[in-house]
């Protein structure tokens, strides 16, 4: 049987999404499933990671891994894995993920696939799907060699636990000598406020058509009515009119909502790829040959100036008040 | 030292950290005659030199190999320290600047908004999703820049001319000194079997808005069952 693991990140004092969403894909594949968690809060998780199919959870608590950025992760992965040689390391392609994943595949010599959206078994080993050019191609890699590593998007699996056993526990420690590397002195959280964009079943997002900082204010009024979040596009966030926590997108968030708004945003395939499986999509824009119509289940051919206030009001009518 | 100067804004931070520490700055691009122009495009901006990583093995590479090759440059050069763009070509995949960190044994210090050298430390404010953190690490490091870090310099006609003078090296595998037999075999551990396009959305409805357009929307809204 082959073993796979999976490279678990936490949020706060959970497990994150995305790795809850990786550990589903990956006990898909059959085969034994364990979890490597390094970071000071891990035995808070470790019966979740049961729950979600672990039979073996590897568990580290050194403070570096929180004071120091990827190395001593990587450091530790990689005398784990040359001592128990899984068949399959996944992680989440998160930031870190990738940090940690870059050195690791470097001290091990194994080849990496990025950005995939699905993993399956082939005849001796696993066959990864990911998706390039804006999801616009999917591409299928046959991997082998010394333990290949998998860089997973969020949203491709929906997390799904299975009520399984609490995981047999190893504890590992850093070896003697790891070089550390950068140092991180300081966290800094931009406040945010309603639903996480992530996980918003409704999400209305902004771009230049908005014409000013300002009127972002109109998407927090709709967003307020709708219990929604708010997105950007680049071009926005670049210009300084919102934080890129809100940014969706290629180089920002992925998003899944049952229903996504674009509001004067033009539709960019390095856009789209993180809205493009939305339940539902209305565009917003006054180019009637804008590409985020092509996507779209409902396109308005509009001023957004004009349509949102019109919009709001209506909802108003409806009994739904703006905060 | 630049690796990989697609994107203008790691050429854009080499430079101004060039100018304010008296160093220079090396544009290295892996690939076809693609590269060449990104090299130039980043001499003419002002980098000093360049270096253009070409060779037939090193077609369709993937991460490591592609590292092994940056990093092989990285050594033949004096550079303290390399900045990698995280958006360009190899933005997307995203472990090669690790990877080359790792080959140099220095710290990697990523997804930067934010860059400062003082002495012998780097200093950078790297994304996270929700905000940023403070890192630093010493030199030699590997950096990687985001966009939208600067604002960088258009190639003027006089970094333009200039740049035809200044050295641009073409180096290969021999020329980097890399094991041609370790490559060959680690290009065997990825396979590519299928290559498809990927299903796409059906466009919907449009509608002109004539006055009735929020009508529309909040009728499909009502539809959902989100209002
Ligand atoms: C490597 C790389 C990574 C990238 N990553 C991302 C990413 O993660 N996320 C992202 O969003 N982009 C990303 N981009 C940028 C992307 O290519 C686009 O430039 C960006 O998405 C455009 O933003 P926009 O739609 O707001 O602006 P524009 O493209 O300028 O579109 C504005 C739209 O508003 C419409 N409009 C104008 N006025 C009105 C009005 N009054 N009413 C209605 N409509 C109006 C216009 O018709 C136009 O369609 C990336 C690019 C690169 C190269």
């Amino acid at each position: 049987m082959s073993k796979i693991w999976v490279f678990v990140e936490l949020a706060k004092e959970e497990v994150s999404p995305i790795s809850l969403e990786v550990m589903t894909g990956a006990r898909g594949l059959g085969g034994e499933l364990e979890a490597v968690v390094l970071n000071p809060q891990a035995r808070l998780v470790t019966e979740t990671l049961g729950e979600f199919g672990a039979t073996t959870v590897y568990l580290g608590t050194d403070e570096a891994y929180g004071t120091h950025v990827a190395q001593p992760h990587a450091a530790v992965l990689a005398s784990l894995v040359e001592q128990h040689r899984p068949d399959l390391l996944i992680f989440g392609a998160t930031y870190d993920g990738r940090d940690i994943c870059g050195h690791l595949s470097a001290q091990l010599g194994s080849t990496v696939v990025a950005n995939a959206t699905g993993i399956s078994t082939a005849a001796g080993g696993f066959s990864v799907c990911s998706s390039i050019f804006g999801a616009t191609l999917n591409v299928t890699t046959e991997v082998r060699g010394p333990t290949p590593c998998v860089l997973v998007r969020p949203k491709s699996y929906q997390a799904v636990g299975f009520g399984g056993p609490p995981p047999r526990l190893v504890e590992v420690s850093l070896p003697a000598g790891s070089p550390l590397g950068a140092r991180r002195l300081e966290s800094v959280v931009a406040p945010t406020s309603g639903p996480k964009l992530e996980e918003a079943r409704v999400v209305i997002s902004g771009g230049r058509g908005l014409q000013e900082p300002s009127n972002f204010a109109l998407l927090d009024q709709l967003a307020s009515q709708l219990q929604g979040a708010v997105g950007a596009s680049r071009a926005v966030v670049d210009a300084g009119w919102v934080p890129y926590a809100r940014q969706v997108g290629q180089t920002g968030k992925t998003v899944k909502p049952d229903l996504y708004i674009a509001c004067g945003i033009s539709g960019a395939m390095q856009h789209t790829v993180g809205m493009k499986s939305a339940g539902h999509i209305v565009a917003i824009n006054r180019d009637r040959d804008a590409p985020i119509f092509k996507l779209s289940d409902l396109g308005i051919v509009g001023d957004v100036l004009k349509v949102l206030p019109a919009l709001i009001e209506e909802l108003r009518a409806r009994g739904l008040e703006p905060q | 030292m630049v690796l990989d100067p697609g994107d203008a804004y790691g050429v854009e931070a080499g430079l101004r950290i060039a100018e304010a520490t008296a160093g220079e700055v090396v544009a290295i691009s892996m690939g076809g005659e693609q590269a060449v122009d990104v090299v130039r495009k980043a001499m003419a901006m002002g980098a000093a030199s360049g270096i253009h990583i070409c060779d037939p093995l090193l077609a369709g590479a993937d991460a490591l190999t592609t590292a092994r090759a940056l990093a092989a440059a990285v050594r033949s050069s004096a550079a303290e320290l390399v900045i990698a763009c995280t958006e360009s070509t190899d933005g997307y995949t995203g472990t090669v600047p690790a990877a080359v960190a790792e080959l140099l044994g220095w710290p990697s210090l990523t997804f930067a908004k934010k860059l400062e050298v003082e002495g012998r430390t780097v200093l950078i404010h790297r994304q996270t999703p929700n905000g940023h953190d403070v890192v630093e690490a010493d030199l030699p490091a590997v950096v990687t820049v985001t966009g939208g870090i600067n604002e960088p310099r258009y190639p003027t006609l006089k970094g333009i001319m200039g740049a035809r003078g200044r050295p641009l090296e073409r180096l290969d595998l021999s020329g980097l000194g890399m094991d041609a037999d370790l490559i060959a075999e680690e290009q065997g551990h990825q396979r590519v079997t299928l290559i498809q396009p990927a299903p796409q959305r059906d466009a919907g409805r449009i509608v002109e808005d004539d006055g009735s357009a929020a009508l529309v929307i909040a009728e499909y809204l009502a539809e959902l069952k989100l209002i």
